[in-house]
């Protein structure tokens, strides 16, 4: 089933475009990942899909993205309600510096989802265990969560984003300020969170991509060149830019 | 080659050393200015916690104080004094004439009459007996006894006549004169006379200026630097008002004087010479700085905190209040501190406004006229009477201890409450 489908998306940073005509479907209880160089545009399309780039004064995005058939690009719709519905999660793991607790019920709090101290005691404890990180930390819930290693700050962020239950969560490029044991901890846990959640992951590494994504877009320089299944992309792409830059002959 | 490139080396490795040198003899330049300066405030200052006292044998006779039989506290309160308190001067030099008498007289500070009637009025049982009391000494006796006094000067230089130094001198042989701690410098509000001259006046004028100055400027300030930085649109205009900012903390702080006699004093008729329109006044002046430090302080929180909690939902209310304002308190708060500090400091506009007016009493709000810390050293720095002196620097001294504290409070905020983020 499609959960997302952005039709003919440019983005324009003032007068320079970014984005040229993306048209991309994105499987619903999937993992989707973005691959590309540096600068071909994939962190700027995951964030046309909460909407993050209305916070950059001089962005500006056209074209259609529907979620749930619905245009997020329409005036009508809500950002906090969007962002409620779609989480993200980070490259550099970004906790509040608040403690572990305060950190995983701040989205619950501020939408309002517990009515009661034990709610919302319950929402914490199962967000962090979704997060394989419950056990790690359940003896200091009340320290500061800046205090946790990398990885162990990054699954804190995921667990603050998965707490609101959201329906689809953009990870940009999540695993890279981590070591290699913390991404294949997270790696594993984004296994784990496609059973609840679409997810969607930006990613300098192949090799991520293809452990962990079902479907793979390629961008290059702000265009969309091939999508499809990860299997099909890594073996036998349809485009040669696309087999330059898996085989690593550039990028 | 090689030994073109050791010379090199050599060239730089000098070079660092000089630089090192230039820097070493900056930090020893500023220390000596700072010792100097401090060395010659407290030698000067640190007389004027002391005070000279002279003791001198009352009799509280009845009849001198027109008193009549078992009188009561009102009787008292309401006698004369002026009698017993001659009469207690005159009896220290038996064959006084009468020049002499006033001489001796002149050797006490006005205030004796009170001195004497409060002594009274803590023990009525003193009537009709003989008691020694502490009377304050003459500002000039004072000089003379912490050393101050140069008395080699032809008497017609000196306000301390001969004779009076000869009586002074005997009181001193008997042990009826005495120095003890300056109280009277904490609780009296400024006088004429330099013995009787405190701070109390000015110091509460500078604590209520401070007080309205900060409740005017902190919340204007925040709240101006919480728009402009998290919610005002970036394009010319708000460009514009931020070189403007700037340009507002650089303006001389006569100018806010000014604006303060013309407008508050002027067009508003705001009372003259209060607490109320100096901190006013001053608030125009703390405003730019405040907003400077705030909105420094909320520029260094990261944007990942603020993407963090927009991508979780928050409106950008909810952030900014949740997030980015609790962040950025520490900053705030101690440039706020600052900036007060700046604001105590101030002489120039605070003459303007009138609070440069002779004060002898200390006020109870804003709204009373008053001195301040800095223009009270101004006006003792302008007067005559030896006794001056050690007040200004005595001043000086509490005004950098005030200034120190502020400035160590900043500190400590800072340090408490910055949090961390990795």
């Amino acid at each position: 089933m499609i959960k997302i489908k952005a039709k003919d998306v440019d983005v324009f940073y003032g007068k320079k475009q970014a984005l040229f005509n993306i048209s991309l479907d994105i499987e619903e209880n999937q993992v989707t990942a973005l691959i590309g160089p540096s600068g071909c545009g994939k962190s700027t399309f995951l964030r046309c899909l909460n909407r993050m780039n209305d916070v950059i004064d001089i962005c500006s995005v056209k074209g259609k993205i529907l979620i749930n058939d619905f245009n997020i690009n329409d005036k009508s719709c809500d950002v906090v309600r969007l962002r409620e519905k779609i989480g993200m999660v980070f490259q550099k793991p970004n906790p509040f510096p608040k403690t572990l607790y305060e950190n995983v019920s701040y989205g619950p709090t501020i939408h309002g989802m517990a009515q009661s101290k034990q709610e919302m005691d319950e929402i914490v404890e199962t967000s962090l265990k979704k997060a394989a990180l419950w056990k790690e930390v359940k003896d200091r819930l009340h320290e500061p969560g800046t205090g946790l290693s990398g990885g162990q700050q990054q699954r804190l962020c995921i667990a603050r984003a998965i707490s609101v239950r959201p329906e689809v969560i953009l990870m940009d490029e999540p695993c890279s300020a981590l070591d290699p044991i913390a991404t294949a901890q997270i790696e594993e846990l984004i296994d784990e969170l496609k059973k609840e959640h679409t997810i969607i992951i930006v990613t300098h590494s192949m090799a991520q991509a293809a452990r962990v994504s079902q479907n793979t877009g390629f961008f290059h320089l702000g265009q969309l060149i091939e999508h499809g299944s990860t299997d099909k992309i890594f073996k036998n792409p349809d485009s040669t830019k696309t087999q330059d830059y898996i085989t690593g002959r550039f990028g | 080659m090689n030994k073109n490139k050791e010379q090199l080396l050599n060239k730089r490795y000098k070079a660092e050393k000089r630089f090192r040198l230039y820097g070493q003899s900056a930090i020893f330049m500023a220390l000596l200015f700072l010792t100097v300066f401090i060395f010659k405030i407290f030698s000067t200052g640190y007389s004027a916690f002391q005070k000279t006292w002279l003791i001198v044998p009352v009799t509280f006779d009845a009849e001198l104080m027109m008193l009549e039989q078992n009188p009561s506290k009102e009787d008292i309160q309401d006698a004369d004094y002026y009698d017993i308190a001659l009469k207690s001067m005159a009896d220290l030099d038996p064959n006084a004439n009468e020049d002499q008498e006033n001489e001796l007289k002149r050797m006490v500070s006005y205030f004796f009459e009170k001195e004497i009637k409060n002594e009274l009025l803590n023990d009525p049982s003193l009537i009709g007996k003989t008691k020694e009391v502490y009377l304050t000494a003459s500002d000039d006796l004072d000089q003379v006894f912490k050393g101050n006094y140069p008395r080699d000067l032809p008497e017609d230089q000196r306000r301390v006549s001969d004779y009076q130094l000869k009586i002074f001198d005997q009181l001193v042989a008997n042990g009826k004169v005495e120095s003890k701690f300056n109280i009277s410098f904490f609780t009296n509000a400024d006088s004429r006379e330099a013995e009787l001259a405190g701070i109390a006046s000015s110091f509460m004028g500078s604590i209520f200026s401070i007080l309205v100055c900060l409740m005017i400027a902190f919340p204007v300030a925040v709240l101006a630097a919480i728009y402009l930085e998290e919610f005002a649109p970036k394009n010319r205009f708000t460009d514009f008002i931020e070189v403007n900012i700037n340009n507002l903390a650089a303006v001389p702080s006569i100018v806010f004087g000014l604006l303060g006699l013309g407008v508050l004093l002027a067009i508003f008729q705001l009372p003259r010479s209060t607490p109320l329109v100096g901190g006013i006044t001053l608030s125009l002046m703390t405003l730019p700085t405040i907003i400077i430090a705030a909105r420094a302080s909320l520029k260094a929180v990261p944007p990942s905190i603020r993407e963090a909690a927009l991508a979780m939902g928050a409106s950008r209310m909810q952030t900014t209040m949740h997030h980015t304002v609790p962040l950025s308190m520490p900053g705030t708060l101690s440039g706020t501190i600052i900036g007060l500090a700046q604001a105590l400091g101030e002489t120039a506009p605070l003459i303007l406004i009138g609070m440069v007016a002779f004060v002898n009493t200390i006020p109870g709000s804003p709204m009373d006229p008053a001195a301040s810390l800095p223009v009270q050293i101004y006006i003792w720095a302008e007067s005559a009477e030896r006794g001056f002196v050690e007040k200004v620097s005595a001043c000086i001294m509490v005004l950098l201890g005030f200034l120190i504290t502020m400035n160590l409070f900043a500190q400590i905020i800072r340090h408490k409450f910055e949090k961390k983020w990795s």
